[in-house]
């Protein structure tokens, strides 16, 4: 190992030595070009899924035009499909359950990141997190046999006596309908927007609540005034992607929207959505027509929570890098 | 003055307690789903549930064992699909990456991690199920597998990139060729960081039903090979509990409480894994 | 930062008493550059880093077998220039240089970068061991080369050059990072000494370590001397006029003064020197 040693290792014939230097080189070009590829097949991959959802509904695109967001009678039979009904079952459903879930969201994420005691913060920002992973078909079990009884025999009954004047809360309920969905697809969205909301909330720098806290604020105040303003556009992006989650939610609001293809009034009446009636439907379809149709209901709802997630990422970047800029 | 000051400072009282019952209505979700499940499910969990098929209608009794077996085939091709596509994306990411392509596979795969599960489904019907004219484990595999790759792809990025740089100068200083500092250093060192981001990536995809429902389907007996459509948890428990049968809801019940503990488990053990190693770098 | 700091000052009689002599036993024959065969010559050396210049034109030549001290403030480009030597520059984004560097007559740009980085070794600022055993960071470099030897005698051998051996010979496959600070640098350089590289350079790399600690590895590069060609940067004068037969002062990029060390400390021919060696900047 002396250097006279290395040096004669370092001598033998350099036609050999330089084929090998070749081969070191080439690895890490290799490593590049394959990692890439790999990269690339994302884009590949997420192109060919809107590829294929449109090729497979060009039959019903073609039929229908735009005629098919506009009416209402879905009949197999007849081979004739209106998709309004899913449509407004899915925007309803969802801005239902956003009516309730950002509140509760949003002042649960400023309690974690803002005032509540660190040690307390984490253990239940990982308790949401756990939430966050429950699968959906497990908030659909509850939901036929906790929320649907309970809003059957408690809540549809009080509402229709306090709110009865409305025409949201009247006619009979069967405990499964729009309301029944709506509610729990705010138990599965409250945890996203906790857990989003306070990572933009956290991200914002702590001299922006010290300078509040020192010119006299209150907790509140300096959370209020200063903090969420300036962590706005994230806690909004945070809205969005559970707002995209709500849309494309299938298996829990399946299992207790009632399945009913009407433009209703009552949130207390049966709806349908967009995904659920894939999900009731795309196995059983028969005929080309049919299977488009519910084919074309699968490329609105991509198209719809592509464009909200890619806003909603947006929205988030921009906040975390201005509060990364500052530091 | 006073008076201004009191209003604030009760103002102050009553948000805080208000934003504090937000969360504390918020995680007694977890708690009531997790009671729930152990008191409708627990007295169903037992032997028979992990080793017998279901029992056919109007007999009581029987298991899930092919559901379980199903998830755990559906899971073992999504790892084969998902792991290699998402760790060497994370790889590229974080150790090429340029910035405007970098930026734009990042930004695709969060697109594709927000594609409603359903929709995925139908990708999978387009491209497997169609061309092979059946329903398979295959189709399910794919489904489950395309979903698994983004929650990959980031967790490996973020943990490669937490590994020091000053790792890799160590390497390269030595006359490692950058693959071989990658291969032999780099990867080691967040191969727990990575190996946990796969796990959670499993436990959110082995619950998922809508992109099973017309992939891999469902069947009530065992299946064999890959070619032929295969039972799994989620879709059993979304089948039982719209049955009309009492006893399929209790088999119901007991499922949910199986995949609602692995979820968890899984969850729980890579999270406090992680957050170990977390402080103990620092 | 190019202060004495206090502890320093009280620990030096000690360690130029033990020092002094050798240094005077092997400058008779260092006592002139010209007679020593050059190891590196660089030529109009200019590093930028995206539109800023951080070296505006050095020419230096380093000799063979003697170690080369090169100092200065804060900035003024000696840690790029130290990394210039084994293109370690490279990493760094948006790095880019100008001039020639020559490694024994070759322009090193012209070697490949693996082969040149085996030949010239490097140890950091801070102690950076892999997260692996003690003895696979030494072995590291002869695996990655495809050392066809005995590993084990050859760690040994390098531990021992080291002189790390005796404190780590029961413990070789415990975690490096169970070792101390010091340890841990000592462990650094004999990983970079298991490859045999012609030249060592060093960055800093006393300056996370206690003065005991600072002592044995500058005991350590007077028994490299014969066997390697080393370059140290370092902020600490002391350390430069106790290890070095030769020293290079830079100030912003340029080299303003290049002598034998003992020249340059006690009679420099630039006033900038004598301000800088006499604590009047930096």
């Amino acid at each position: 190992m002396s250097s006279s040693a290395s040096a004669a290792a370092r001598a033998p014939s350099p036609g050999a030595a330089r084929a090998f230097l070749r081969r070191l080189a080439l690895g890490d070009a290799i490593t590049h070009i394959v990692t890439l590829i790999f990269a690339a097949s994302i884009i590949i991959i997420t192109s060919l899924l809107v590829y294929q959802l449109w090729v497979n509904s060009v039959a019903s695109r073609k039929a229908f035009g735009w005629h098919f967001w506009t009416t209402t009678v879905w009949d197999p039979v007849f081979d004739h499909f209106g998709a309004l009904p899913f449509l407004y079952g899915t925007v309803i459903t969802s801005v239902v359950a956003l009516l309730l879930a950002v509140p509760l969201g949003v002042g649960a994420a400023i309690f974690l990141a803002e005032l509540a005691p660190p040690r307390i913060s984490e253990m239940l920002a990982f308790m949401i997190d756990l939430l966050a992973a429950v699968p959906s078909v497990i908030y659909g079990l509850l939901g036929i046999f906790v929320v649907v009884p309970f809003v059957r025999t408690e809540l549809a009954p009080f509402l229709e006596t306090t709110l009865g004047f409305l025409p949201f809360f009247r006619g009979p309920s069967y405990g499964v309908g729009v309301l029944t969905a709506s509610l729990v697809l705010t138990m599965m969205i409250v945890p996203f927007i906790i857990s989003v909301s306070r990572e933009v909330l956290m991200a914002v720098p702590r001299d922006q609540r010290e300078a509040a806290l020192a010119l006299g604020a209150t907790r509140w105040e300096s959370t209020i005034r200063v903090v969420v303003p300036y962590a706005r556009s994230g806690i909004t992006g945070s809205i969005f992607l559970a707002m995209a989650r709500a849309l494309g939610e299938t298996m829990a609001v399946t299992m207790v929207i009632g399945n009913d293809p009407k433009v209703f009034t009552s949130l207390l009446a049966p709806g349908y959505t967009i995904a659920a009636v894939i999900a009731n439907e795309f196995s059983e379809a028969t005929g080309t027509l049919y299977l488009q149709a519910l084919i074309e209901l699968g490329l609105v709802l991509f198209l719809v929570t592509f464009i909200l997630n890619g806003l909603a990422r947006l929205l988030i970047l921009a906040t975390e890098q201005r509060a990364g800029a500052r530091v | 003055m006073s008076l201004r000051m009191a209003w604030r400072k009760s103002i102050n009282i009553v948000m805080l307690s208000l934003t504090g019952a937000c969360t504390l209505l918020a995680v007694s979700v977890l708690f009531f789903i997790l009671g729930y499940l152990v008191w409708h499910g627990g007295k169903d969990v037992n032997w028979n549930f992990f080793v017998k098929l279901p029992a056919p209608v109007g007999e009581s009794g029987g298991g899930m064992a092919n559901a379980i077996v199903g998830s755990a085939k559906l899971l073992l091709l999504a790892m084969l699909l998902g792991v290699p596509v998402g760790v060497l994306t994370g790889i590229y990411l974080a150790e090429f990456g340029g910035r405007t392509f970098g930026f734009l596979v990042r930004y695709t795969a969060d697109l594709l991690n927000g594609v409603p599960s359903i929709v995925i489904g139908i990708f999978a019907y387009a491209v497997v199920v169609i061309p092979m004219h059946h329903f398979s484990t295959l189709a399910g595999g794919f489904a489950l597998g395309v979903m698994t790759i983004p929650i990959t792809v980031r967790s490996t990025e973020e943990f490669l990139r937490a590994v020091p740089n000053h790792l890799r100068e160590a390497a390269l200083a030595l006359g490692a060729s950058k693959w071989k500092a990658i291969l032999t250093v780099v990867l080691p060192a967040a191969s727990a960081g990575i190996l946990t981001g796969i796990m959670l990536a499993l436990a959110r995809v082995a619950g998922e039903t809508a992109p099973l429902i017309f992939t891999a389907f469902g069947n009530p007996f065992w299946s064999s090979g890959w070619n032929e459509p295969i039972a799994s948890l989620p879709v059993m428990i979304y089948n039982y509990a719209l049955g009309a049968y009492a006893d399929w809801h209790e088999q119901a019940w007991a499922a949910g409480l199986v995949l609602l503990a692995f979820v968890l488990l899984v969850n729980i053990t890579t999270r406090l894994i992680l957050s170990r190693k977390i402080s103990v770098s620092r | 930062m190019a202060s004495v700091s206090p502890v320093n000052g009280i620990n030096e009689p000690t360690n130029e008493a033990r020092t002094l002599p050798r240094r005077f036993a092997v400058s008779s024959n260092a006592s002139s550059l010209q007679n020593l065969s050059q190891r590196f010559k660089i030529s109009a050396l200019k590093v930028f880093y995206g539109a800023k210049q951080v070296l505006q034109g050095i020419d230096l030549d380093i000799p063979a077998n003697v170690v080369t001290a090169v100092i200065g403030p804060s900035g003024c480009g000696k840690s790029t220039l130290l990394r210039t030597l084994n293109r370690m520059h490279e990493t760094i984004r948006h790095a880019r240089m100008e001039g020639t560097i020559l490694l024994d007559g070759e322009d090193i740009l012209g070697l490949d970068v693996v082969r040149l980085r085996r030949r010239v070794g490097m140890v950091f600022q801070r102690p950076n061991p892999f997260p692996k055993s003690i003895f696979e960071n030494v072995a590291y470099g002869l695996r990655i080369n495809g050392y066809s030897g005995k590993l084990s005698e050859s760690v040994e051998h390098s531990l021992r050059r080291a002189a790390l051996w005796d404190e780590v010979k029961d413990q070789l496959h415990k975690s490096a990072y169970a070792l101390s600070g010091g340890q841990q640098q000592r462990l650094c350089i004999a990983r970079a000494l298991a490859v045999d590289p012609e030249v060592l350079l060093l960055d800093e790399p006393c300056s996370a370590l206690d003065p005991v600690t600072t002592a044995k590895i500058e005991e350590l590069l007077f028994q490299l001397k014969p066997t390697c060609t080393i370059v140290i940067v370092t902020h600490n004068m002391q350390q430069a006029a106790r290890t070095s037969d030769f020293s290079a002062f830079l100030l912003e990029g340029r080299l303003v003064e290049y002598q034998p060390t003992a020249k340059l400390f006690t009679n420099p021919s630039d006033p900038r020197t004598e301000a800088y060696i006499t604590g009047r900047f930096g």
